[in-house]
């Protein structure tokens, strides 16, 4: 045996450990308080009138019988908005309210809001109030957006955003060629804990205080303040605990409205959102048509891709801009490709609008870049594997874009490590019909039911890009030996308050960390998501914690008469290096104060230019999924029995949460390509329940086979990359390949319906 | 909680976690939820889908699990009704809620205290269940964060446990 190696485990909740959540307690107990438990003495509930149509001119709004029943204590449109009328992320081209003589622009858009004393008298009030709509033809096909030949439905037009990609030789052409049309449905995040908020006026209105499930509260901050007409600093928001977000908290839902009542009402009110209002309170992944053309040589490997994408962006701007520009620069995959010739178009149609959700542009080029390259093999007679190693991307290879890959990039060792997980047994010859498809519906029979095997790879950006410097700050305080966290990064789940705990524990050798209201009283954290809060807040939280160590290291070494740059942190004391000092940094710390904050800001990034190249990314992270399905070829249900997946995460810095953000990211996938979509017609979403939406259950879920691939990533401060997106985004069409390989069926759309299969 | 103007004024009293609580001046309408929720401070049982799909607002009214969502509170006096609340014991917490610490059961947390009083319903009607039956006992139970792996994980692991006590 040899001892003379041995390497300390880590200590319990640091870095690289399955350290516990310091709202775990709370919310296996019920106590956590979620936005939608907030309560406040004289409370008020809100409520949002919605358009029942996809396009509209509003000729007149009567207020007048809502406003006789009792219990009604406020009754707001258009012309109660004191600030800016409009908002959004990129263009603030969407209402607080629809304006009477302006239109309705998508079946949900609000109207009007009212306070009253109960939920239901709301309700009463909602349906009191006349609205005269004269109803208007919609825009329903993007492309009629591109053509020309629908009618502009926005002052800013159609056109949401346009960008080409040219790169190396267009005119190349390869030996084999292969193409096709692909379809992504319009997915929902679908996260549990509805839009809520509790508003607080201060007295006079001369401010709010905002309780609210967000991804970001310093964005959200500046939009609500521009719309009240206040200074920012009078806009207090507080992070309600998030039941899950998924991008769909990115933009502004319920905040305006809230805030409005409160201060007409001079009361607090809570806005609480039911399952269908959230299906038209939120934007949703882009449905999106790609056509892909791959040129290979013979032996498979990739000369050029083309590309045409089409995101239907629905009403309002959101997020779409970005998305696109995520989707089209990541035409190519995780593969090195030299030659592309790219158009992307993002367009406002009076569909429900789209933004923001987990993998943000890149699932749907993934759908079809994968679908592609099992094409590929198959017309080059090489195994999808084969095919994939042979293009797999390395670090130091040039995108479409001309960046250089300067992350690591270990894609081909994420398929190696795939493909070594061993595939599961083969059907029993008397299965349990709860592992069939079609499961507890006991409909499946045993000899229509194929087995198939698929495969994807991805490649995922992290962070904001096109040059946004998307900073986060942390403050870290140690006050008597005490260590304060403070910051703004919305916790939506993923665990960000353990990941500071531990960072905290690792570099200042302290085991009780204590976090402060994640609110707007420290400098903005940017937003959680973009798989980009490990990488920032943490940077953050690292950085401050090391100032305050150093800190910490002056003031001991002067007490002492040390050298400060010879202290060290070893487990829970201060140690000098080479010397005998060693305290207990706890002790150390005794009677002194340390109070230091810290910006993280990411490496710059540059736009596109008109031929789309250029820096825009700031890192990118790797995966691959192979899933194995069960079909029944007759009905056309699929039952995922497997997902085997190795990503790459450079360092794992919490093993288990790594785990839950990979299965639940696969389950997302999985939804993607078999049963999740909202389906519209007619500019109506047809299905805003869970009854009807179907996201996948505790049978739905596959056995999970997950390898992290470590190698540490130098660019990141811990070394670590988001682990958040990668999971859902190639998992899609490792499934959708793995039913065509069951069915020998083309299946150019996901979600993949019953009817693709068997009819 | 304000009386509202003009819809009801119901009385009655339910029996939640063991102890009694009136109800005053309630609308008729109002869902077992909404009553445990907002007028008797009881904010563990979640609301996500007001259709009884998702499983968030899960209670046992007399030994039966139910949707909390789906029954009107007026419909439930004298019965028993236990909520997240009520499981544990005096703030300790139970074997199925540390096993979902232990195991990253929990993640935004939303859905997790409709599966914990799940699980214990469960796992009182079927002590040694096998992953088939924790599969589908579970099914009625929506979680948009964890993918059920590391919830699995938690029910064997007490299953485990209580049968080697």
């Amino acid at each position: 045996m040899n001892t003379t190696n041995t390497i300390a485990p880590p200590r319990p909740g640091t870095l690289g450990t399955d350290a516990s959540r310091p709202d775990g307690v709370a919310k296996v107990q019920g106590g956590f308080a979620f936005s939608s438990d907030m309560w406040a003495e004289n409370m008020l509930w809100g409520a949002t009138l919605r358009s029942p149509h996809p396009y509209a001119r509003i000729v007149s709004i009567d207020t007048t019988a809502a406003w006789k029943i009792a219990g009604v204590e406020a009754i707001i449109t258009a012309d109660d908005v004191p600030g800016l009328a409009t908002y959004g992320l990129i263009m603030q081209d969407q209402p607080v309210f629809a304006r009477v003589g302006d239109t309705v622009r998508y079946t949900g858009e609000p109207v009007a809001a009212v306070a009253a004393d109960h939920p239901e008298t709301c309700k009463r009030a909602l349906a009191a109030i006349r609205v005269e709509y004269e109803v208007l033809p919609p825009v329903l096909d993007p492309e009629t957006c591109i053509d020309g030949t629908a009618p502009v439905i926005h002052p800013d037009g159609n056109v949401l955003r346009h960008q080409r990609i040219v790169s190396g030789d267009p005119t190349v052409t390869g030996d084999v060629v292969v193409e096709g049309l692909y379809e992504v449905g319009m997915q929902d995040q679908a996260f549990l804990g509805l839009e809520a908020a509790l508003a607080l006026p201060d007295p006079g209105g001369t401010g709010v205080e905002l309780y609210i499930a967000t991804q970001w509260l310093h964005e959200d901050r500046k939009q609500i303040a521009a719309c009240l007409g206040l200074p920012e600093d009078k806009v207090r928001l507080v992070l309600g605990g998030v039941g899950g977000a998924f991008g769909a908290r990115e933009d502004i839902s319920l905040q305006v409205h809230t805030c409005l009542l409160a201060l007409r009402t001079s009361r607090p009110v809570r806005i609480a959102y039911g399952r269908e209002e959230s299906f038209y309170g939120h934007v949703h992944r882009h449905p999106a048509k790609i056509w892909m053309r791959h040129h290979a040589d013979r032996s498979g490997r990739l000369v050029k891709v083309e590309s045409r994408m089409v995101f239907d962006g629905g009403a309002y701007c959101s997020t779409s801009p970005a998305v696109l520009i995520n989707a089209i620069t990541h035409t190519q995959g995780p593969y090195k490709c030299d030659n592309a010739v790219v158009e992307g178009w993002a367009l406002r149609t009076n569909n429900p609008p789209c933004g923001a959700m987990r993998g943000f542009g890149v699932v749907q080029a993934c759908f079809a870049h994968e679908s592609q390259m099992d094409k590929l093999a198959a017309a080059c007679g090489v195994d999808p594997v084969r095919i994939r190693l042979l293009n797999a991307m390395q670090t130091g290879d040039r995108l479409i874009t001309g960046q250089i890959v300067d992350s690591v990039a270990p894609v081909a060792e994420c398929i190696r490590e795939t493909a070594a997980i061993p595939l599961p047994p083969d059907m029993e010859a008397d299965p349990n019909v709860l592992d069939l498809p079609g499961g507890s519906g006991r409909t499946a029979d045993r000899h229509h039911i194929k087995r198939g095997v698929g495969w994807g790879v991805s490649i995922k950006n992290l962070m904001y890009s096109e040059g946004f410097d998307d900073y986060s700050t942390a403050r870290c305080r140690i006050d008597d030996g005490v260590v304060t966290l403070k910051f703004a990064t919305a916790e939506v789940g993923q665990g960000f308050v353990m990941l500071a705990q531990q960072i905290a524990r690792t570099v200042l050798g302290v085991d009780e960390v204590l976090l402060d209201t994640i609110d707007t009283q420290v400098g903005s954290a940017g937003s959680s998501s973009a798989s980009r809060q490990t990488w920032m807040s943490g940077g953050a939280v690292d950085a401050a914690c090391r100032a305050a160590r150093d800190e910490l290291f002056k003031m001991v070494a002067a007490d002492n008469g040390l050298d400060p740059s010879r202290l060290a942190i070893d487990g829970t004391d201060i140690v000098e290096v080479g010397g005998s000092f060693r305290r207990p940094v706890v002790q150390a710390a005794r009677g002194k104060r340390v109070d230091e904050t810290r910006e993280y800001h990411h490496q710059p990034t540059e736009d596109l230019d008109e031929n789309g190249q250029g820096n825009c990314h700031v890192a990118f992270a790797f995966v691959a999924h192979r899933a194995v399905v069960d079909v029944d070829i007759e009905l056309g249900l699929v039952k995922v029995v497997q997902v085997a997946t190795a990503q790459d995460v450079g360092r794992v810095l919490n093993p288990k949460s790594c785990v839950g953000q990979v299965e639940g990211g696969i389950a997302q996938g999985l939804g993607l390509a078999v049963m999740e979509e909202i389906v519209v017609q007619d500019g109506r979403v047809r299905n805003p329940s869970f009854t009807d939406y179907l996201l996948p259950t505790f049978l739905d879920a596959p056995q999970v086979d997950v390898v992290f691939v470590e190698e540490f990533e130098p660019k990141s401060p811990l070394g670590a990359k988001g682990v958040g997106e990668p999971p859902c985004i190639s998992v899609t069409p490792a499934i959708a390949n793995a039913i065509r390989q069951a069915t020998g069926r083309d299946l150019p759309r996901v979600p993949v319906r019953p009817s693709d299969i068997c009819l | 909680m304000s009386t509202p103007s003009g819809i009801g004024s119901e009385n009655y009293s339910l029996t939640v976690n063991g102890r009694s609580h009136d109800v005053k001046d309630s609308w008729i309408g109002e869902s077992l939820l909404y009553v445990l929720r907002e007028r008797l401070g009881l904010p563990g049982a979640k609301g996500a889908c007001e259709q009884g799909e998702c499983g968030s607002c899960t209670v046992v009214v007399d030994g039966r699990a139910v949707c909390s969502c789906l029954v009107l509170a007026a419909s439930v006096v004298d019965t028993s009704i236990v909520t997240v609340e009520g499981l544990g014991d005096g703030g300790r917490l139970s074997d199925v809620q540390q096993a979902f610490l232990d195991c990253g059961g929990v993640q935004c947390g939303f859905c997790t205290p409709g599966f914990i009083v799940a699980v214990h319903h469960l796992l009182e009607s079927v002590p040694d269940p096998d992953d088939h039956q924790i599969r589908e006992a579970l099914s009625g139970n929506i979680c948009s964060c964890t993918g059920y792996g590391r919830i699995l994980e938690a029910v064997q692991q007490v299953a485990v446990a209580r049968r080697s006590k």
